[in-house]
This record gives C-alpha cells, sequence and structure tokens, in this order.
C-alpha cells in the first residue's frame, strides 16, 4: 500500500519521458532510493506492473539502486555509513563524536532508462 | 526487424511533482499570513489528543481550522468539530497518507481569509506520511511512550524529517522502559534542528513549551 504513491508517479515520469523520446518500449528503468525508505522494493514493482499493463511501459523492470545512509562526524569530518539504525550507534566512527550529519540516504531519484527506440 | 535499445537520461525527482504542489500551498498560506502544521504519527499516538488539548490552550486566540485526513471515518473530525473549531475531512479513499493534492481540494472549503492557523492530521502511519509534502511551513512527529523508544531505529526517515518530536503519554513513562533521553539523542543524530516537546496529553504535563513554540510560529508567519 505503502508504494502505491511513489510508483505512480515513477510511471508518469517514466511514461512521459517515453513518450517525448518517440521509445516502443520501456525496457529498464534506474531508480536510486535512500536506504532509509521503508518501501518495498519488490511492491514497487508490483504496482509499477500493474500500472503499466497496456501502455509502452508494460515488462520495464525497475532497477533500485539504495543509496547508503552516509553521515559526517561534526568534529572530524570523517564519514561513515550506518547499514542498520536498530544495532549500530550514531556515533563517528573515528573520534567518537556524536555530533554527526546525515548526508545521504533519503533520496527518491529517476536516473534514466532503457527503451526500445 | 532489428530494435535499437537507447539510454534515455531522466534526472528527475520521483517527488517533484507533488513537491511543487506543495511549494505552491506554502506560497498561498504564506501570502495569507495563515500557518499551517502538519501532524504524523502511528494509529492511537495522540494526534488528536494534542490537537484538542491546543486547540484549548490556545483558548480562542486564534482563529483556527483542522484537516482530518481518515482512511475511512468521521470519528476525529467529530470530536474536533464539538469544541467549535471548523473541521474540512480528507477521505484518503484507503489511501495511507496525505498528498498535497488531497489538501488543495481541502483548502478549497477553508475560509483561508479568516484565519490564523491550520491543522492537518495526517493518517496515523509512521512509513509514508514523511515521504508525501503536504505543503505544511512545519512537520511535527508524535511517539507515544507505550509504543517504545525503539521506534526511531526502525521508522528513522519520518524521525529525520520532521521539525518537532513531541514524546506523548509521558505519564505512561513510570510503568515502562521508554527512555526519553534514548529517544532524543537517536533522533538528534539523524536530525540536528529538530525540536522535542516531551509532555502527557492526558495531565497537560509539558503542553506550555509546546503551546509556546507553535504561539511562536503563528507571530513569526505574520510578522
Ligand atoms: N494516558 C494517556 N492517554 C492518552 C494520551 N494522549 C492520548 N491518549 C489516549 O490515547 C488514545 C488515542 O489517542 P488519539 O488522540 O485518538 O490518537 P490518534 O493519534 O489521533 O489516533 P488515530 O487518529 O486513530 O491514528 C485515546 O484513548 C486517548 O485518550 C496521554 O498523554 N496519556
Ligand atoms: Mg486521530
Ligand atoms: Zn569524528
Amino acid at each position: 500500500m505503502h508504494e502505491l504513491s511513489v510508483t505512480s508517479s515513477i510511471f508518469e515520469i517514466v511514461e512521459k519521458h517515453a513518450v517525448n523520446n518517440h521509445a516502443k518500449r520501456v525496457v529498464a528503468v534506474n531508480l536510486e532510493i535512500g536506504a532509509l525508505s521503508d518501501l518495498k522494493n519488490e511492491w514497487i514493482q508490483r504496482y509499477f506492473d500493474l500500472l503499466s499493463a497496456g501502455t509502452i511501459a508494460q515488462g520495464a523492470r525497475l532497477m533500485i539502486t539504495r543509496v547508503p545512509a552516509v553521515f559526517r562526524c561534526n568534529q572530524c569530518q570523517q564519514l561513515f555509513e550506518i547499514t542498520s539504525f536498530i544495532t549500530e550507534e550514531l556515533v563517528c566512527r573515528q573520534c567518537p563524536s556524536e555530533d554527526v550529519v546525515m548526508i545521504s540516504g533519503k533520496e527518491y531519484h529517476i536516473k534514466d532508462m532503457e527503451a526500445e527506440i | 526487424m532489428n530494435r535499437e535499445i537507447k539510454l534515455i537520461n531522466i534526472k528527475e525527482e520521483i517527488l517533484s511533482e507533488n513537491k511543487g504542489l506543495a511549494d505552491k500551498i506554502r506560497e498561498r498560506f504564506e501570502k495569507k499570513k495563515v500557518f499551517y502544521l502538519n501532524i504524523m504519527g502511528s494509529p492511537g499516538s495522540g494526534k488528536t489528543s494534542l490537537i484538542m488539548k491546543t486547540i484549548e490552550a490556545l483558548g480562542g486566540r486564534y482563529r483556527m481550522a483542522v484537516i482530518e485526513a481518515d482512511i475511512d471515518s468521521l470519528v476525529d473530525s467529530e470530536k474536533v468539530a464539538a469544541l467549535g473549531v471548523s473541521t474540512v475531512q480528507i477521505h484518503t479513499g484507503g489511501f495511507c497518507h496525505v498528498d498535497a493534492n488531497m489538501v488543495e481540494k481541502a483548502i478549497e472549503s477553508l475560509p483561508i481569509d479568516e484565519l490564523d492557523l491550520v491543522i492537518l492530521e495526517n493518517v496515523g502511519n509512521l512509513v509514508c506520511p514523511a515521504e508525501s509534502d503536504t505543503g505544511a511551513f512545519k512537520n511535527v512527529a508524535i511517539l507515544s511512550v507505550p509504543e517504545g523508544d525503539d521506534k526511531p531505529l526502525k521508522y528513522p526517515l519520518m524521525f529525520s524529517l520532521a521539525d518537532v518530536l513531541v514524546i506523548n503519554k509521558l505519564d505512561y513513562l513510570h510503568m515502562s522502559d521508554f527512555s526519553t533521553q534514548r529517544v532524543m539523542k537517536r533522533v538528534k543524530a539523524l536530525n540536528g534542528g529538530i525540536h522535542f516537546f516531551p509532555l502527557s496529553c492526558e495531565t497537560s504535563d509539558g503542553l506550555a513549551p509546546w503551546i509556546s513554540w507553535l504561539e511562536h510560529e503563528i507571530s513569526s508567519i505574520r510578522a
């Protein structure tokens, strides 16, 4: 359910670019989604399949790259990645300050797509 | 026939259309000098209770309206309307959050020229309201003590995007291992600029700092 609105935006953008480029068929779409998003890849694809049925985007594979949650330490500028908020402490791996800021992990971006022309 | 496969550059933000609409809504509220607040949190965390306490505490000093979003019921809007505040109901039709489009339709029936404050009660959900800009000036997340202090670990996006975290149901603290300090430390690391208001809608403890933050925001939009 949570994936539906994001997926319909993806579909609209894909369809727009397919039409603008006179594509015959969209083969694959490359997406970059931040690690903090709770949306599930599998459901994004399922909703996309539903929305795209009968359109030029039918059958397109969504290739989702998860952008890692990266933090920067404000004390020593060290960058570090958090792969699990549940098991890892949000402290600098080097100094170890707790004064850290998030610099990536919240993205919702469509990079490009492969289409038959 | 041989078909050519071509790579088409897109480079677009997936949520840009909603964001554009939300920006327009914000502009409109800004022009009218009406402060507009979005409240998010799990089902039962205390969104409606906080709104009702806030209406009481503001005691008619501001002209306000409440937008209630519910998957499919009128319960919350009836409660709020009983306090004499105008309410608009958004039926999200099973949708799990409010988007800018729904807000735009809802505010058509609001007398914006005659208001100082609009509060939106988003759908009870920690996953996706955070992703969808509603056009509000500030986003409030509510976390209540019985939900557990691990929620910021499980739903980091919501807590990383909110401007304010209300920690509600403090009256339950003594019967749980919930640590307000732990929550604040975690959330602060995700989101340095966030304001915390630990309070209880039941006892009204801690309500005053929340109300003065809100009044400050209302007056800065008017200035
Ligand atoms: N003990 C205690 N109970 C509270 C407090 N705040 C709210 N409640 C109770 O918690 C229940 C849920 O509160 P609501 O305000 O309806 O929660 P909500 O977030 O609006 O819930 P939904 O709209 O269903 O998502 C109600 O029974 C409230 O009376 C509090 O600070 N302490
Ligand atoms: Mg409610
Ligand atoms: Zn450091």
